[in-house]
């Protein structure tokens, strides 16, 4: 199993967000998290990211069968954990193509592999950023200083199609997108699915689904997964909405 | 000990062996230190040295006699490290103030151009010089003490309607094994109607000796001309720096200019910028990057004489260990200096608990019409960004490191000239490897 999240409880600044969670996800296997606001999705985003404002109170979490709550951030990203976050921050001052390569080098000497030098670096960044129809001007821009909503996302893509992860996490990466970006955000997303990788899709619409088809659709409420199913899942709650899904889990917690 | 006595004695025993140059400087540098016994060395009574204490100077014991250095001259491979710039510059080398032709390059230069010792010019150019060296009244303390004591520095003159377009590089090395020297080098460039030019300006050290370099240049600018300055203050650990630029500018011209200062225990930059006539546009930017004790204080004065001349002023200071940062920033609107467009920024990165930042702007403004805004900010490097950074595999140093520099950026992207730029770069990324400003680099 390349990750594990048994009985997962989480705050931030002492309050429980996350009630128990319980996700299992193999490798090749596309998972989407939906759920309606507030239901904890952005957390287990952050708290799989090691985010140190998101306090694990209770479970754990596995990747790759070892403890990923112990290692530190960077030490997650360099086993090929990837998160693409939901509002990417901005690093005034630094280029794209400055982070992404101090990043992607970091990374290979993780996996034994050499540096790459500025040539082959950009050679490959330009090749990567075609892939999500990005402008060669957001080589030496500063991260994600100025992007429009949808530029973060490609961004955070791009990120992802150069750092080759085995688990990404995508935290509402769909969100806030038009129709063109959608696509190639999706577009990104789908050529980065291999055997021997896996994607989890937080989102909180149905509509990048029809796009990125997933094997297992999960449903978050009041910080548990209180349903699980398959893409059918996704179609009932965009028709249905979120509210009976939230009546039911109540009704099953009383 | 150091004191307002020493100066004048050593002056009084340069007086009994006869001053320095032809009888109308020989006048001035007797009314400098006239001026200078009258008002000594500031202490922190000082409005424009509250922040910067003397001390550590005055606790020196210094050599301030002006004998020429003790004989033994750098080899190029020793200042080779700090000639920036293509062979194709001309680059004019100072060693412990004194010209070195030997270690000086003169390339071919554009007719009429003349660049080379102010203490040559007294005798070859006498009239510009005469012309043009005004150091400004009244004097201040250790404008009064170069005056009175200086003995070289570069001469640049370039005539109306020329373009010098390679960079002149001015580099003063400091090499004063077991010796205090204080030295006051004195520099004046020229710029006539309509010419351009652009001088680096750098002050290093070969070994991490005590000394004190009190240096003052003097730039006049002509109508519609126009001088690109790069600054570079790299003294070594132990030495102090007090070094003033002084402008002039005419109608329409402009003076652009970027002061980093990366070496030296206390640092004072000045610049004294005079818009005197319409049209005149400066813009002045910064940055320091100190740790452990050093203490780094920009004064800057900008002056607006006359209407619509614009003013744009950008220092940027990274602090860690237990340095000190000051920053003073005085804009004057002149009555009648109508339209004026004038503008300054101070922002401090403080990477330690122990740095201290002071920053004052001072606005003062009797004229109609005018835009004048300032801003100041301190702040940390933000954790969110710190882990956003780590979150794509980089550890903490790294990130840190990275952030750092982005902050740096800002400055170093407005140094127009491209090796200077990628020079200042590399020694920048070398000082915060590791996400922290070390001890001094000497």
């Amino acid at each position: 199993m390349l990750l594990e999240i048994r009985n997962l409880h989480a705050a931030v600044e002492g309050k429980e967000i996350l009630r128990g969670i319980d996700l299992a996800v193999d490798a090749g296997e596309v998972h989407a998290v939906m759920g309606p606001n507030g239901s904890g999705k952005s957390t287990l985003a952050q708290v799989i990211a090691g985010h140190p404002g998101y306090t694990v109170t209770a479970g754990e979490v596995l990747y790759e069968g070892r403890n990923l709550l112990e290692m530190p951030p960077e030490v997650r990203a360099r086993e090929g954990l990837f998160v693409a976050f939901q509002y990417p921050v901005g690093l005034p001052g630094v280029a794209n193509a400055q982070f992404l390569k101090a990043a992607v080098n970091e990374i290979r000497a993780h996996r034994g592999l050499e540096e790459l030098d500025a040539m082959e670096f950009l050679e490959m960044l330009k090749e990567k950023m075609a892939l999500v129809e990005m402008d060669p001007s957001f080589i030496s821009r500063p991260v994600n200083e100025g992007f429009s909503g949808g530029e973060k996302k490609r961004n955070e893509i791009l990120q992802m199609a150069l750092l080759e992860p085995k688990l990404a996490v995508l935290d509402e990466t769909d969100s806030g997108l038009d129709i063109d970006a959608l696509r190639i955000v999706a577009g990104g997303i789908n050529r980065l699915r291999r055997p021997d990788n896996a994607i989890v899709l937080v989102t909180h619409y149905q509509r990048i689904l029809g796009y990125v088809a997933p094997d297992r659709v999960h449903v978050l409420a009041g910080g548990r997964i209180v349903k699980s199913g398959d893409r059918a899942l996704a179609l009932e709650l965009e028709a249905k909405g979120y509210d009976w899904i939230q009546e039911e889990a109540e009704a099953l917690s009383r | 000990m150091t004191s307002k006595e020493t100066f004048l004695a050593a002056f009084a025993d340069l007086d009994r062996r006869g001053l320095a140059g032809p009888a109308w400087l020989r006048e001035r540098r007797g009314e400098a230190i006239a001026r200078f016994a009258e008002i000594g060395l500031p202490t922190p009574r000082d409005e424009d040295w509250k922040y910067t204490p003397l001390a550590p100077i005055t606790a020196t014991t210094f050599d301030v006699a002006l004998d020429a250095s003790d004989g033994r001259e750098p080899s190029e491979d020793e200042i080779a490290p700090f000639c920036v710039g293509p062979a194709s510059w001309s680059r004019l080398v100072f060693v412990n103030g004194r010209f070195s032709a030997k270690l000086s390059a003169l390339r071919p230069l554009p007719g009429g151009v003349r660049v080379g010792s102010l203490g040559e010019a007294l005798i070859t150019d006498a009239d510009v010089v005469r012309a043009h060296l005004t150091a400004g009244e009244p004097l201040d303390a250790f404008t009064a003490l170069n005056e009175a004591f200086w003995q070289d520095g570069a001469f640049v003159d370039v005539p109306d309607g020329v373009t010098v377009e390679e960079p002149i590089h001015l580099l003063f090395v400091a090499s004063t094994p077991g010796r205090a020297r204080v030295d006051h080098p004195r520099n004046l460039v020229v710029l006539g109607r309509e010419s351009r030019a652009t001088v680096v300006e750098s002050y290093v050290a070969l070994a991490g000796d005590i000394y004190l370099t009190n240096a003052v240049t003097e730039v006049v600018i002509g109508p519609s001309g126009r001088l690109d300055h790069q600054e570079i203050v790299l003294e070594s650990g132990r030495a102090f720096h007090i070094g003033r630029t002084r402008v002039s500018q005419a109608r329409d011209s402009g003076f652009a200019s970027c002061a980093v200062t990366l070496g030296g225990r206390l640092v004072r930059n000045e610049v004294h910028t005079i818009l005197g006539a319409e049209g005149a546009d400066c813009r002045l930017s910064g940055l320091y990057v100190v740790g452990g004790q050093q203490h780094v204080d920009t004064h800057t004065v900008i002056d607006h004489v006359s209407p619509r001349a614009t003013s744009r002023q950008l220092y940027k200071g990274i602090l860690d260990g237990r340095s000190r940062g000051v920053f003073s920033g005085r804009i004057v609107v002149r009555p009648g200096a109508d339209g004026t467009d004038a503008h300054q920024a101070n922002k401090n990165l403080l990477l330690s608990d122990e740095v201290e930042v002071d920053s004052k702007p001072q606005l003062e403004i009797f004229a109609a019409d005018v835009k004048c805004g300032h801003g100041a900010a301190d702040g940390q490097l933000p954790a969110e960004a710190i882990f956003y950074m780590k979150s794509r595999g980089l550890d903490d140093a790294a990130a840190r490191a990275l952030l750092t520099y982005g902050f740096a950026h800002e400055v170093l992207e407005r140094i127009g000239v491209a090796p200077v730029r990628a020079w200042l770069d590399g020694l920048l990324t070398a000082r915060l490897a590791g996400g922290r400003v070390t001890e001094e680099l000497t």
